[in-house]
């Protein structure tokens, strides 16, 4: 393949897994920019995503599509219901203290990891796409469901910022993200909005899972990785910040991407964390952040 | 609606902030809460609207225990409270910020007006950052937004802190016009003439233990009374 071609197709992964990582982020970032809670279980949700999706895709084997579809739906789901117990269990006792909620979520991150390798046990398992036609360019044929991946994600991601900047439920979250106690004096009962707020940034990350498991398999250890790289995003965008997260999961997405298919996916690891450590040092804050961030 | 304190002590950790403070605000009275820096009368104020836990003591409204009540059911019963440094949500729009303040409780849009009718000059302004007024408008903005609850009880902390005369006469003419309205207040102000002008009793405060509650007249009669609760003359601005 010619260089431009290449490029192109470089270009398209990298829009998928940016796409995937914002998605993943945008999770992290609500539930830091809200609640002030490091939650290092983000990528476990993810994890749970996954497999729930092969779970219950292979309880309808006769019609993968289907079946995927009922992943879509049923698996975001029960992971919200996983971070509602976690939130009620842990979280809320601790206060939201934040290094607690640190060290709590490494417990959790842990135990969501082993009751997998448990009870789905230490294989990769693959999920068949509910879609198998292929794009033809004319330089190369590329996997519809991919596309499918970008559009799916991009929805949600809309979906989201519709909910925060245009609903009741919105800007019940936002007022109790920018001053928590006179949100209380107003009614707002902060303690639901929090659980509210942990359980959708998890079914964000377990809709990425859903979405991903096609492409590369249910595993036990699988939530590290986008964990890894949503930290990167968040802090690369600006702690809290929703619009320097997204800018910042395109920038890190595709130029994973272009790195990824032209040299190597290590490679391509590497250059974003050291992109992170230069960040850190130049612009603390982030690209998009406050100063008080 | 009465409010009824009675027998508080409030702890910040080990240090205790309240004690022992007993008192009552009736529909169409204002308290006013007067006191040194760091007396307790934000801490007192946060304990009328439940953010702040007393660990003794008990509070009712018109007889119904609140004690225990989780702090956002207080805007429920028609409590609302205009923070100390106006606490306004800084990256919302001013009509955002008065969203918040129609949502728990009110008849929404005629609550929005009468307050907007109040405060006129945030009319214009509905679009801006709050973040982004000026102080004065910032200050109306705090208390238009208290008043979307359409409250029986407001509290107010240091309304008319760092602003120019003039503002602080309008402040005060909005008190006056809530008390005629039947609404029980509870105003703290460091300016003792500001005080004297709108209150029906004064309660002085001090090291978290309520001093004294006298009538205005009182102090007209004896201005070394402010001088011996407060450490301040009556004649300061
Ligand atoms: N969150 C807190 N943690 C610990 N101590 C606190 C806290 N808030 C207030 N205090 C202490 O409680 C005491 C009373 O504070 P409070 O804010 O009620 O005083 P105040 O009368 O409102 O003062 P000012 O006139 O300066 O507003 C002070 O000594 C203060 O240092
Ligand atoms: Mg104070």
């Amino acid at each position: 393949m010619s260089f431009g071609p290449h490029l192109f197709l470089a270009l398209l992964e990298g829009t998928v897994t940016a796409f995937v990582l914002a998605l993943t982020a945008l999770g992290l970032s609500l539930v830091f920019g809200v609640m002030r809670v490091v939650n290092v279980a983000h990528g476990e949700f993810f994890m749970l995503g996954a497999v729930l999706a092969w779970a219950v895709s292979s309880l309808i084997p006769a019609s993968p599509a289907l079946g995927f579809l009922l992943a879509l739906i049923a698996s975001p789901l029960a992971v919200g219901a996983v971070a509602l117990l976690a939130d009620r269990l842990v979280l809320r006792r601790l206060n939201y203290a934040p290094e607690a909620t640190i060290v709590a979520t490494i417990g959790l991150l842990y135990i969501l990891q082993q009751l997998v390798l448990t009870f789905y046990g230490p294989y990769a398992r693959p999920v068949t796409a509910p879609i198998s036609f292929r794009v033809q360019f004319p330089w190369f044929g590329y996997s519809g469901y991919k596309l499918v991946v970008i559009a799916a994600a991009a929805a949600l991601l809309a979906a989201t910022w519709y909910l925060l900047m245009r609903t009741r439920i919105g800007l019940v979250m936002r007022a109790t993200q920018y001053d928590r106690e006179t949100a209380q004096a107003f009614g707002i009962p902060v303690e639901r909005v929090y659980s509210g707020i942990f359980a959708l940034g998890a079914m964000l990350a377990a809709t990425a899972g859903v979405l991903i498991v096609p492409i590369q398999q249910a595993h036990y250890l699988m939530g590290l990785d986008p964990l890894l790289l949503s930290f990167i995003t968040v802090i690369i965008g600006g702690l809290g910040s929703l619009r320097g997260t997204l800018v910042a999961a395109f920038v890190i997405g595709i130029s994973d991407g272009v790195i990824s298919v032209f040299f190597s996916p290590t490679l391509a690891k590497i250059i974003a964390t050291l992109f992170v450590a230069l960040v850190l040092v130049f612009r603390p804050s982030g690209l998009f952040g406050s100063a008080r961030a | 609606m009465t409010l009824r304190l009675a027998g508080i002590d409030c702890f910040y950790g080990n240090v205790q902030v309240l004690r022992g403070i007993s008192l009552e605000v009736a529909p169409g009275e204002v308290l006013c809460l007067l006191g040194r820096n760091g007396a307790g009368k934000t801490t007192l104020l946060k304990t009328m609207i439940g953010l702040i836990k007393p660990r003794a003591g008990c509070i009712t409204l018109d007889g119904r225990e609140l004690t225990r009540l989780p702090a956002y059911g207080f805007a429920r019963l028609g409590i609302a409270y205009v923070p100390q440094g106006r606490r306004l949500f800084a990256e919302l729009t001013v009509e955002e910020n008065l969203t918040i303040g129609l949502m728990a409780r009110g008849s929404g849009d005629e609550a929005r007006e009468r307050a907007l009718a109040l405060f006129p000059a945030l009319r214009s302004r509905l679009t801006q950052i709050s973040g982004t007024l000026s102080g004065g408008e910032q200050e109306m903005l705090a208390i238009a937004r208290a008043l979307c609850l359409e409250p029986k009880l407001l509290l107010l902390d240091e309304p008319t802190e760092g602003l120019m005369p003039s503002m602080i006469q309008a402040i005060l003419a909005a008190v006056r016009e809530l008390k005629s309205q039947g609404v029980a207040i509870v105003l703290v102000e460091q300016r003792v003439e500001s005080a004297l002008s709108v209150a029906d009793r004064i309660a002085f405060l001090e090291t978290g233990m309520l001093r004294a509650i006298v009538r205005p007249e009182a102090v007209h009669a004896d201005p070394a009374l402010v001088q011996h609760y407060v450490g301040v003359g009556p004649g300061r601005r």
